[in-house]
C-alpha cells in the first residue's frame, strides 16, 4: 500500500526522521483551527496519491487565517488528475536553502536495499538520471545488516552535499533505510530533502510503500486509508477478500490464478475488446466466493459482457458451474455471461452448465474462442 | 533425468498436519513422491496417514534422511520453518506459502545462498517431474512425461500450456514454478541453467509475467548460455503501471518491467514469444517437431 504524504511523515516522526511541524485536516475548519495552531505562514497541502499537485494547484501558501480558510476552501474536494481531495496537510513553512533527493528502495534485481541521494532534489529521479546520472549516487546495502553512519556519510560526500550537512544528511539516510527495515516499506522516497535557512536537513515530502504482506505486524499502518484513490468496485472487492483491480472497459473479467487471469485480459484485448478489470477468483473458488466475484464485476455501470475464463488444476469446475448457478439464482445478472471450463473436472462441469439452461450463458471450448464471444456480446450490449 | 525433483527426493512437509499441508502432501505421496515426514511444532510422535510428525525439521535430516522440504506453513511463520530448513541441511527447500513479506525473504534468499541450499519459490506450484516425483500442488494429471522443460512464474498458466503440450502429444521433464513474489529463492536463470545441464530436456518453455526484470536477465543469460530451443509467454500486456496484478511481484514501476519490454528483450535474442498460452504451446510443438 502507498502512503499519503501525511502518512509516511507520520511515519518519519515516528522514527526521529526530521519533518516540518503539521497537522491533518479533513474540513475547513479544522484545516483553520492547525493553521492558527502552527502559526503564519503555513502551507495548505492536497493529499491524494499522486505527484506534481503543486502545479494543478494543490498546494498554497497561507500567510494568514483568511488566506488559510480560502486555500483550504479550494483545495478540499479538488480532482487532482482523477483523485479527489478528502484530506489536507497543513504544515509550517520553510525556508529552502537546498533541495536533495534521498531514497530506500527494495532492489529486487540485486535482491538488497538500495540507498539513493542526489543534490539534485525537487525534480523526479528519472529525470535527475536523464539530465544528470553521475548526480546520482546509488549504494546497495549489505544484505544481513543496517546500512552504516560511515557508509551514508561516503554517499553524501560522493553525492557533493554541502559539507556542512553531510552529517546530518548521513544520520538522515541511515535513519530512513532502518525505518524501511523496521516497518515493511518497499519505498521510501524523500523528494525534496530540504535544507533550511538555518541549515536544517528536514524532509519536505515524503513517498511509501508498505509490503501488503507484512501489514499484520503493523496493524497501526493496516488501519490508514486513502479515499483519494478509493475506486466503489476496489473498495467492494476489499471487502469481500478478493483480488480486483478496476480497468474501466466494459467486460468483465473472471479468472482463477493471477497469471492466467492476466492472460485473459490480454486475449481479450487481442480480440479487440477492453477489460473492465482483473479478478482473481483465487484457488478455492467455492460457490460463496464466485457469488461475491459477481457481484462486484455487475456492480460495474460500464459492464456490458462478462467472461469467466477457468481452468480448473485444484479447484474443480464441477463446483465452479454450481457456483455459477447459484450466483444466477443468489443476484441478477442482466448483461451476457461467457464461461470457458478446462481442466479438472470439466466435462462434469459443463454438463451441469448444459442442465441449467441459463438464459444469457454461452459456453466456449477454448481461451480465444471465448474471448472472440465476449467482445461481440459486449459489442451488441453497448 | 530432470531437475530438483525425481526418485532420489525424500519429502518432509512443514505444514502437513495442517489442512491444506495434509491434503497436498499426501496428494504428492499419491503420485509416487517418497514422503518420509511432517513437521509441525509441539506435534512431534503423532502421524499423518502414517507418515511419522516431529517436531523440527532437524529430526526428520537426521531420523528419516529428509533432502528436500516442502514449506506449507502459514505466511507470517513461513520464513522462519524456511530458515530452520536451511539450518537442517536439507539440499532443496520448496516454498508454497504465499503472502511471505518481501523484507523476510530478502534475508532468507541470503542466508539459503550462504548455505548452498536451492529454494524455489515462494508463492509457487512447485515443482513436477513426471513419472517420478511431484512436490507442491501442481495437478499432474496435465502433465505427461517428456523433453520439455517448463518453468513459470503462474501456476494456472503452466497447467493451461502443459495440458495443451499433451494434448498435442508432448511431456515434460520437470515443471518449475518459480512463483510471482518479487524476491523469490530461484529466478529463470537459475532454473535455465539446470535445464541446459538436464540431459533428458531437450526445448524449454519459459512463462513470465510483469514486473522486475528477471525476463530480460534471463533473455541475455539464453543468448549466451542455452543452446536448447527456448519458446516463452508473456502475461500482463493490458496491465497499468501502479497497480498490484494478484502476485506481488505483478506491478509495473516507471518504464520498468512492461510485458512489452519484456517481449522485445526476448526476441532480440532469438527467443520465440507466443501471444496466447495456445500459440505458445503450438511453438513448443513446432521447436520441438524441428530438431
Amino acid at each position: 500500500m502507498d502512503l499519503l504524504e501525511y502518512q509516511g511523515k507520520g511515519l518519519f516522526a515516528a522514527h526521529d526522521v526530521p519533518v516540518p511541524d503539521g497537522r491533518h485536516a479533513t474540513t475547513v475548519d479544522d484545516a483553520v483551527a492547525a493553521a492558527n495552531e502552527i502559526g503564519y505562514p503555513c502551507v495548505v497541502k492536497a493529499q491524494v496519491a499522486i505527484g506534481k499537485r503543486g502545479k494543478a494547484g494543490g498546494i498554497k501558501v497561507a500567510k494568514d487565517e483568511a488566506e488559510a480558510r480560502a486555500h483550504a476552501e479550494a483545495i478540499l474536494g479538488m480532482d487532482i488528475r482523477g483523485f479527489q481531495v478528502h484530506d489536507l496537510w497543513i504544515e509550517t513553512a520553510s525556508e529552502i536553502a537546498a533541495e536533495y533527493y534521498a531514497s530506500i528502495v527494495l532492489d529486487r534485481s540485486e535482491k538488497k536495499l538500495l540507498a539513493m541521494l542526489s543534490r539534485m532534489g525537487g525534480m523526479d529521479v528519472e529525470e535527475v538520471v536523464e539530465t544528470d546520472p553521475e548526480a546520482l549516487v546509488r549504494r546497495h546495502v549489505a544484505p544481513g545488516r543496517d546500512l552504516t553512519v560511515d557508509e551514508a556519510r561516503e554517499i553524501a560526500i560522493d553525492a557533493g552535499i554541502d559539507e556542512d550537512v553531510t552529517d546530518q544528511v548521513a544520520e538522515l539516510l541511515v535513519k530512513l533505510a532502518q525505518v524501511a527495515v523496521v516497518e515493511d516499506a518497499t519505498l521510501l522516497e524523500v523528494n525534496p530533502l530540504i535544507v533550511t535557512g538555518d541549515r536544517r536537513v528536514v524532509a519536505l515530502d515524503s513517498k511509501a510503500t508498505i509490503d501488503n504482506n507484512a501489514l499484520f505486524r503493523h496493524p497501526e499502518l493496516a488501519e490508514l486509508t486513502d479515499r483519494s484513490s478509493e475506486d466503489p468496485q476496489e473498495a467492494m472487492a476489499k471487502q469481500r477478500g478478493l483480488t480486483y483491480v478496476k480497468l474501466g472497459g466494459e467486460i468483465g473479467i473472471l479468472g482463477n490464478g493471477a497469471g492466467l487471469c492476466m492472460s485473459t485480459l490480454d486475449v481479450v484485448a487481442q480480440a479487440g475488446g477492453r477489460p473492465a478489470n482483473f479478478l482473481d477468483a483465487g484457488g478455492g473458488s467455492k460457490a460463496d466466493a464466485i457469488v461475491a466475484a459477481l457481484e462486484v464485476i455487475t456492480s460495474d455501470p460500464n459492464v456490458t459482457a462478462i467472461l469467466f475464463n477457468i481452468f480448473g488444476g485444484i479447484t474443480r469446475c464441477d463446483e465452479i458451474a454450481n457456483g455459477i448457478i447459484e450466483a444466477s439464482e443468489r443476484i441478477d445478472i442482466d448483461v451476457p455471461l461467457v464461461v470457458r471450463l478446462d481442466g479438472t473436472n470439466s466435462e462434469e462441469g459443463l454438463g451441469i452448465l448444459a442442465e441449467a439452461e441459463l438464459g444469457n450463458l454461452h459456453v466456449e471450448q477454448t481461451m480465444l474462442g471465448a474471448a472472440e464471444t465476449v467482445v461481440g456480446l459486449a459489442g451488441e450490449g453497448r | 533425468m530432470s531437475i530438483i525433483v525425481d526418485g532420489q527426493t525424500k519429502l518432509v512437509v512443514s505444514g502437513l498436519t495442517g489442512r491444506e499441508g495434509s491434503f497436498h502432501g499426501l496428494r504428492n505421496r499419491a503420485y509416487g513422491t517418497d514422503l518420509v515426514a511432517g513437521v509441525t511444532p509441539g506435534k512431534g510422535g503423532q502421524d499423518v496417514e502414517g507418515v511419522p510428525v516431529f517436531d523440527a525439521i532437524r529430526e526428520a535430516v537426521a531420523e528419516r534422511d529428509a533432502n528436500t522440504s516442502m514449506i506449507f506453513v502459514p505466511a507470517r511463520f513461513a520464513a522462519a520453518a524456511i530458515e530452520e530448513a536451511i539450518e537442517a541441511g536439507v539440499e532443496t527447500v520448496i516454498a508454497i506459502t504465499e503472502g511471505i513479506p518481501v523484507l523476510d525473504m530478502l534475508r532468507v534468499y541470503w542466508r539459503a545462498q550462504e548455505a548452498g541450499v536451492r529454494l524455489i519459490g515462494p508463492n509457487c506450484p512447485g515443482v513436477l517431474s513426471p513419472g517420478k516425483a511431484n512436490v507442491g500442488i501442481i495437478p499432474a494429471q496435465f502433465f505427461d512425461s517428456g523433453s520439455i522443460g517448463v518453468v513459470s512464474k503462474s501456476g494456472t498458466l503452466t497447467y493451461q500450456i502443459g495440458n495443451e503440450l499433451k494434448q498435442a502429444g508432448m511431456g515434460n521433464s520437470s515443471i518449475v514454478g518459480i512463483g510471482g513474489d518479487p524476491i523469490v529463492g530461484s529466478d529463470f536463470i537459475d532454473v535455465l541453467a539446470m535445464f541446459e545441464a538436464d540431459e533428458e530436456t531437450e526445448g524449454i518453455v519459459m512463462v513470465g509475467e510483469i514486473g522486475g526484470d528477471a525476463e530480460e536477465r534471463a533473455a541475455d543469460f539464453i543468448a549466451e548460455s542455452v543452446s536448447k530451443p527456448v519458446v516463452a509467454y508473456i502475461a500482463g500486456f493490458t496491465a497499468p503501471p501502479g497497480k498490484q496484478m494478484g502476485h506481488a511481484g505483478a506491478i509495473i514501476s516507471g518504464s520498468e518491467g512492461t510485458a512489452e519490454a519484456k517481449k522485445q528483450a526476448l526476441e532480440a535474442r532469438g527467443v520465440r514469444v507466443g501471444r496466447s498460452p495456445t500459440e505458445t504451446a503450438q511453438l513448443a510443438v513446432g521447436a520441438m517437431r524441428a530438431l
